[in-house]
């Protein structure tokens, strides 16, 4: 007969027990991953996104509650575990991607439009129609570090002998209360962000190296009505595109001294412009190797610019106006969707023959486009037919199919790692 | 109610069905025409009106293509917020030359050719009465 202590010695030994087993079944469910191959889609209409394993074609996770996301973009932790979200709303959502769920949100301004991810990736920034301007925050805990108002200047553009924009600090430019709203937000190397405000023409470098008190120098009058802007891959070159005229601005940030000089300011010329149904985008993707390639405003054409001279050297005649002009990472293949009505067709160009060699119809109203990493395969949304397709490279077979409520934006972690996306 | 009969309509055109007998239940409120008529019930009256059909589409163009540009909700993004309070009092002739026209030095195009201006005339009665779109409620 067991002794009353030895009883509960033993009761207690197997109380450990089953802890133990039970933890151990724990960790057997959950198992341990990374998230570097891990792709999320923005479900516009539902103010949801999805977590997929985009080794396995698998959804993982469906995160909710996230706000109106027409228009959303991502950005993500440097450790590839977090994105933050910025919604149409003003919204911004810090997500886990590995537990699968929202672990802050903000509502930070009326009408937002993007943002960015500081180079050290301590800082999330957001782009601002409404109240227009950027506003910065600590990224581990969303809280605010400081607000940049988009105002509109009183000064004169401040120009040299060949032209170029040159920079003219806060106080010289004599801000007015008028604000305007901003675009193309992006990081640049050494803590650096670069934004183009859209009502005045003007591009901002913004160095938060003193995050609290963020230095800005102005170019103004860089061109009328900036709607996008990229950064090559490198970091080296921002470059705006502007609706109101033709052309592109473009800054070297290895000597932003220098100033704004305009590139592709012959583009169009004589010719009437079309109706464009749908903004273009730009981004990192478009270029490919040596050549950058961007949409031409109004005009159903890419227009290909060497990226050393920046001037023309191609335009290349398409079937629409087109919206997203992605490069394959290896710079061989372009891909591009169009705006409405033709959204439901991608064409695929192939960069040195400078000819359409595929074209595929993935599904109705194509919003998105994103490569795998490597190149290998790419993942297209189709909105109307609520659905996300995975496409080979190079045999252009269909690898997969996922569903997705009105799907908009794919991100793949793999930008964490990436200046400007 | 008509998202879920989006998805039904070309497989079985029940829900045509179901969208018909609800105007016919509407029409003998029309004739009185005292209350505001709902947009949609005025197209089993007038043949110049969109069908239904078409209504379902241009709802759907409403929210998402003119949304890229003025929001899903219509609250505003690099185009002005399209709500019914800022709205309602602009002449309806003004808002559907925008449409049809664009606004030149904008980036508002011309919608003419891509719609009838009959669609046009219905979806400004739609925005200024501020119907909600077909995905506006949970």
């Amino acid at each position: 007969m067991l002794h009353h202590n030895q009883l509960r010695t033993l009761l207690l030994l197997l109380l450990l027990l089953g802890l133990g087993a039970f933890s151990h079944a724990t960790e057997v469910t959950t198992p341990l991953r990374g998230s570097g191959d891990l792709a999320v889609v923005v479900e516009r209409a539902s103010g949801s996104v999805v977590v997929i394993d985009t080794t396995h074609y698998q959804r993982l996770h469906r995160i909710t509650d996230l706000g109106d996301l027409s228009h959303a973009s991502m950005v993500f932790s440097r450790d590839a575990r977090y994105a933050f979200l910025f919604g149409r709303d003003g919204g911004l959502s810090k997500i886990d991607l590995l537990r699968g769920e929202r672990v802050k949100r903000v509502v930070q301004a009326g009408n937002s439009i993007g943002g960015a991810i500081s180079s050290d990736g301590r800082w999330v920034a957001v782009a601002n129609y409404e109240p227009g301007g950027v506003r910065l925050f600590a990224s581990d805990t969303l809280a605010p570090v400081a607000d940049i108002p988009a105002t509109i200047s009183s000064a004169a553009p401040h120009r040299d002998a060949s032209g170029a924009v040159l920079p003219l600090s806060e106080t010289a430019a004599a801000p007015l209360a008028a604000r305007s709203k901003v675009v193309g937000l992006v990081d640049a190397p050494q803590q650096q962000l670069l934004v183009a405000l859209y009502d005045s023409g003007e591009i901002w470098r913004i160095d938060l190296r003193q995050p609290t008190a963020p230095q800005v120098s102005r170019y103004l009058g860089i061109g009328k009505q900036p709607y996008d802007a990229l950064i090559t891959p490198d970091g080296r070159f921002y470059l705006a595109g502007l609706f109101g005229e033709d052309g592109m601005a473009l800054l070297d940030l290895w000597y932003p001294e220098q100033g704004v000089r305009r590139v592709l300011h012959h583009y169009g010329r004589g010719e009437q412009r079309l109706p464009v149904y749908k903004m273009p985008h730009l981004e990192g993707w478009a270029v490919a190797g040596r050549e950058a390639l961007v949409p031409a405003v109004g005009h159903h054409q890419l227009l290909i610019l060497d990226t050393e001279q920046w001037q023309q050297r191609a335009a290349i005649s398409l079937p629409g106006q087109p919206v997203f002009v992605m490069a394959r990472p290896d710079g061989r293949q372009v891909w591009v969707n169009f705006a409405h009505p033709n959204n439901d067709m991608v064409v695929v160009i192939d960069v040195p023959s400078r000819q359409i060699i595929k074209q595929l119809q993935p599904g109705r109203a194509v919003l998105h486009m994103e490569f795998t990493p490597r190149g290998e395969a790419v993942w297209i949304s189709s909105r109307d037919d609520n659905r996300i397709r995975v496409y080979d490279t190079a045999t252009f077979a269909l690898l997969a199919e996922l569903p997705a409520e009105r799907p908009s934006g794919i991100f793949m972690s793999a930008r964490a790692h990436r200046t400007g996306l | 109610m008509a998202r879920r009969c989006e998805q039904r309509w070309l497989p079985t055109g029940g829900c045509t069905i179901r969208v018909g007998l609800l105007l016919l239940a509407l029409l003998p409120l029309q004739l009185p025409a005292a209350p505001p008529i709902p947009a949609a019930a005025v197209s089993a009256l007038d043949p110049a009106r969109p069908t239904a059909i078409r209504q379902q589409q241009l709802r759907e163009l409403l929210r998402h293509d003119c949304g890229s540009c003025h929001g899903l909700t219509r609250r505003g993004g690099l185009g002005p917020p399209l709500t019914a309070d800022r709205l309602q009092y602009q002449p309806a002739a003004t808002l559907i030359a925008t449409i049809l026209d664009g606004r030149p030095g904008t980036p508002m195009p011309p919608w003419r050719g891509l719609l009838q201006p009959a669609e046009v005339v219905w979806l400004v009665a739609l925005l200024q009465q501020g119907e909600e779109g077909p995905d506006a409620s949970p």
